[in-house]
């Protein structure tokens, strides 16, 4: 596949791997996050950590939507499917994250709500148009790159004049997570989470450019590196931020400059402005509340509001008390630090997100990297 | 006057027709369905003698019995059908243990309202997938089910073989140091399904590779009649059939991802949805542990076969207390490939 | 997060559509996100939208770098400060 298998050369990588170990100095180690959950899932699936020498250390951050997704706005959506004559048209990421008693979208769809997965928003709309007697609700999840798609067809059901057509917005913003984690105190006063940079998302990032990060490297004085989608991008990422890290330097740097220009898609950034507002805060699973860090749907477009629609009410879920998602969505501690995980909470039974998601840290960790656990 | 005729009946209207509760009481209307449709399009002596049973002669050996429910949806798709399907996959589970398919049994359960059309359609393909493997259906049965209560049709097939003398298969049979093949590229069936899904349409022209493969088994055990273990890695995928093996083996294995046979447009349909190729069934290819010294003779007998043409060997079979299934990525690091955990769905994350 | 490759636009097909193009699998894909897309353009396509176009360039200089990078593991390196 053309600009995708070249960079997942293996010879090059090895080359990426030595190019590193010589450049990383032996006296200090480097801890860079990866924000974004596609490379916590490249760097596991393609062991990139293996080509890493001991001082250098990835940290898995928040960068997964559906691991952040709070289990009461999982039950919100399995309300609004158990609903007579309700369609949900959701991403098949959330079908099987357990919610409250023992539910999931998929359990939910097994008992007879008419679940529905798609792969685009439009599909959504469709089914919208094919059902004009039946109410559809889509379950909109993810970050900047999968929210221009949902203003899309928001614009588009209004332009329909539909009536059977509501969004149920979950939409987050990378950099307000950003800044949550850097101003965790873990990070910012007790410094027991020595955060030396970040590589920055992939896709996220070609909606809306790098200038967003500028404020973290300016602010915080760390670097970050956005970094493409591929194994040889992410590892060109590490390799820059330790130059950076070497010299000194706190600035905002791209890898992927194929795909991503500083000011990123202005048409898609302005759709988004035209149909979504902040919310003043929104619960993150694992971050708690997060001041303006997620949006929602405007007055103009309320109608296709499926919270206003529906009088939909959030109740707040706490996890699993001996669930460590929370810890490690911050980077504060690792898969194998929880106590749960790989006995009591597995793939085939996850008790928290990041075990749902194939890109949360724990199910990439239990997928790709049980074995070196022995 | 009216001349009517005495023995007339009148045709069962498969263009339009469709099934219905009295095809499934017992009485006239089944006794004709089986006889315009299944003893009509199977054609063989057993089903001519319309018993209930088929008395068949079976070869001295051990036998095997082998059986399988088809509940596919779509019911049609590229490469094939619930019928051929049906027959493929139950000639194919005989097979694995080395034995030579004798013979099928296949039973209906039809939802009401089902179309004639497509159910003779599907016959049609299993009559011709039977004669093709030269596996005849010798007896079966039909139910039907009220609308509502079954996706159309539901297909079971049983088969029965014999296993020549001086072959043992079995799943617990691999061992360190076995070679571990495969005969062909991988995740064909599962994305051409796909690519029909509701919601999930692409375009491809990856048909499913639904075939009948006893006689590349009777190649590759003439080849080595010492072969360890078969498999055919159907729902779960490639992955999944190594590690019930290496389970049941109680070892290890370690697969190089360079080796992998796989289309490119099925790298290209799993890559759109994040899908991974190991993981996706196949449903004409199988999965061999030989002996080390017989790796290459058998790779040579499948290469020879027409349904093993891109075979290869992929991996070896390790010492693992743990079992782990390991891959060498092609990018040079290794990692886990772990059993599947529920449906493979597709993600946008 | 966000699951998304890069594309081959075969063809413009109506208002704000293409069909792309991945080694043999097509798919119909919105281009309501970009504006100016041309036959034989590349775009990472993501949730059936495709957000930007890919600069081959800029690809291309990206591979060049890595390659370069990776041929010169043992160059002398900057002494520490």
């Amino acid at each position: 596949m053309k600009y995708i298998d070249e960079f997942r050369d293996g010879a090059i990588a090895q080359r990426l791997s030595a190019a590193i170990a010589i450049e990383a100095r032996a006296e200090r180690r480097y801890h860079l996050m990866e924000f974004c959950g596609g490379h916590t899932h490249a760097i596991s699936r393609y062991g990139i950590s293996d080509l890493l020498p001991d001082n250098v250390r990835m940290i898995h951050g928040p960068g997964c939507p559906v691991c952040v997704l709070p289990i009461g706005r999982i039950d919100n959506a399995i309300e609004l499917g158990k609903r007579r004559g309700m369609i949900v048209a959701t991403y098949a990421d959330t079908m099987r994250v357990p919610a409250s008693n023992g539910l999931s979208l998929q359990k939910a769809k097994a008992q007879g709500a008419d679940i529905r997965m798609v792969y685009s928003s439009a599909d959504a709309l469709r089914i919208a148009r094919d059902n004009p007697g039946r109410e559809i609700v889509f379950f909109a999840i993810g970050f900047e790159t999968t929210t221009p798609p949902t203003a899309v067809a928001i614009r588009r059901a209004a332009e329909l004049g539909l009536t059977n057509f509501s969004v149920f917005c979950n939409h987050v913003l990378t950099p307000a997570a950003i800044a949550n984690i850097l101003e965790s105190p873990e990070v910012r006063e007790l410094g027991t989470i020595p955060l030396d940079g970040f590589i920055g998302p992939a896709h996220v990032s070609t909606v809306i450019g790098t200038q967003p990060y500028e404020y973290f490297a300016e602010e915080y004085q760390r670097p970050v590196v956005v970094a493409g989608f591929e194994p040889l991008d992410v590892m060109q990422a590490i390799l820059m931020l330790v130059r950076q890290l070497n010299d000194g330097r706190a600035e905002v740097e791209n890898e992927f400059t194929r795909a991503v220009t500083r000011d990123g898609n202005t048409k898609a950034k302005a759709l988004v402005a035209e149909v979504f507002e902040l919310r003043r805060s929104f619960e993150w699973r694992g971050l708690g509340e997060v001041p303006y860090s997620a949006l929602r749907i405007k007055e103009t477009y309320r109608a296709f509001d499926a919270e206003e629609r529906y009088g939909i009410e959030y109740r707040s879920v706490a996890d699993n008390r001996a669930c460590e998602c929370g810890a490690i969505l911050r980077g504060v501690k690792r898969p194998t630090d929880c106590k749960l995980f790989g006995t009591v909470c597995t793939p085939e039974n996850p008790m928290g997100s990041c075990m749902v998601s194939s890109e949360g840290a724990c199910a990439a960790h239990y997928a790709y990297g049980r074995f070196k656990d022995r | 006057m009216s001349a009517v005729r005495p023995d007339y009946v009148r045709p069962i209207d498969f263009r339009h027709g469709r099934v219905d509760m009295t095809h499934g009481a017992g009485g006239r209307a089944t006794a004709q369905l089986v006889e315009e449709l299944f003893v009509d399009a199977f054609d063989n002596a057993w089903l001519r003698t319309r018993n209930d049973g088929a008395r068949i002669d079976v070869p001295p050996g051990r036998m095997v019995i082998a059986t399988d429910s088809h509940v596919v949806s779509p019911l049609f798709f590229p490469g094939g059908d619930i019928g051929c399907l049906a027959v493929h996959g139950t000639i194919n589970d005989v097979a694995m243990s080395g034995a030579r398919p004798l013979y099928l049994a296949a039973t209906f359960v039809l939802e009401e309202g089902f179309p004639l059309a497509d159910l003779r359609r599907i016959v049609t393909s299993m009559a011709a997938a039977s004669r093709a493997a030269g596996v005849p259906v010798v007896t079966g049965d039909t139910k039907v089910v009220e609308q509502g209560k079954g996706d159309g049709v539901f297909i079971t097939t049983t088969g029965v073989g014999v296993v020549p003398d001086g072959v043992d298969i079995a799943g617990d049979r691999a061992r360190p140091g076995d070679a571990i093949l495969v005969s062909g590229s991988i995740g064909d069936h599962g994305v051409a399904i796909m690519s029909l899904r509701e919601n999930l349409t692409f375009e491809t022209t990856i048909e499913s590779d639904t075939a009948a493969l006893h006689e590349l088994v009777a190649a590759m055990v003439a080849a080595a009649p010492g072969i360890h273990c078969l498999r055919d890695p159907t729902r779960g995928g490639f992955a999944t059939t190594l590690n019930e093996i290496a389970r049941q083996s109680g070892c290890g294995m370690v697969i190089r991802e360079r080796e992998l046979p796989i289309k490119a447009q099925v790298k290209a349909a799993c890559e759109f949805l994040g899908l991974d190729p190991l993981y996706v069934a196949n449903e004409g290819k199988l999965v061999a542990i030989v002996p080390p010294h017989d790796a290459k003779h058998v790779l040579a007998a499948m290469r020879a076969h027409p349904l093993g043409t891109d075979a290869a060997i992929v991996g070896e079979v390790v010492d693992d207390p743990h079992g782990f299934v390991q891959m060498e990525t092609a990018f040079g690091g290794r990692r886990n490939v772990d059993w599947l955990t529920g449906e493979q769905l597709p993600r946008i994350c | 997060m966000c699951l998304a490759l890069p594309a081959r636009v075969v063809e413009l097909l109506g208002p704000d559509e293409a069909l792309i193009d991945v080694d043999g699998v097509r798919k119909r894909i919105s281009l309501a996100l970009l504006d100016g897309v041309a036959p034989g353009d590349y775009v990472v396509v993501h949730v059936g939208y495709a957000l930007t176009r890919l600069d081959p360039a800029e690809a291309a200089r990206t591979l060049a770098l890595l390659a370069g990078v990776a041929l010169a593991p043992n160059a002398t390196v900057e002494p520490a400060a």
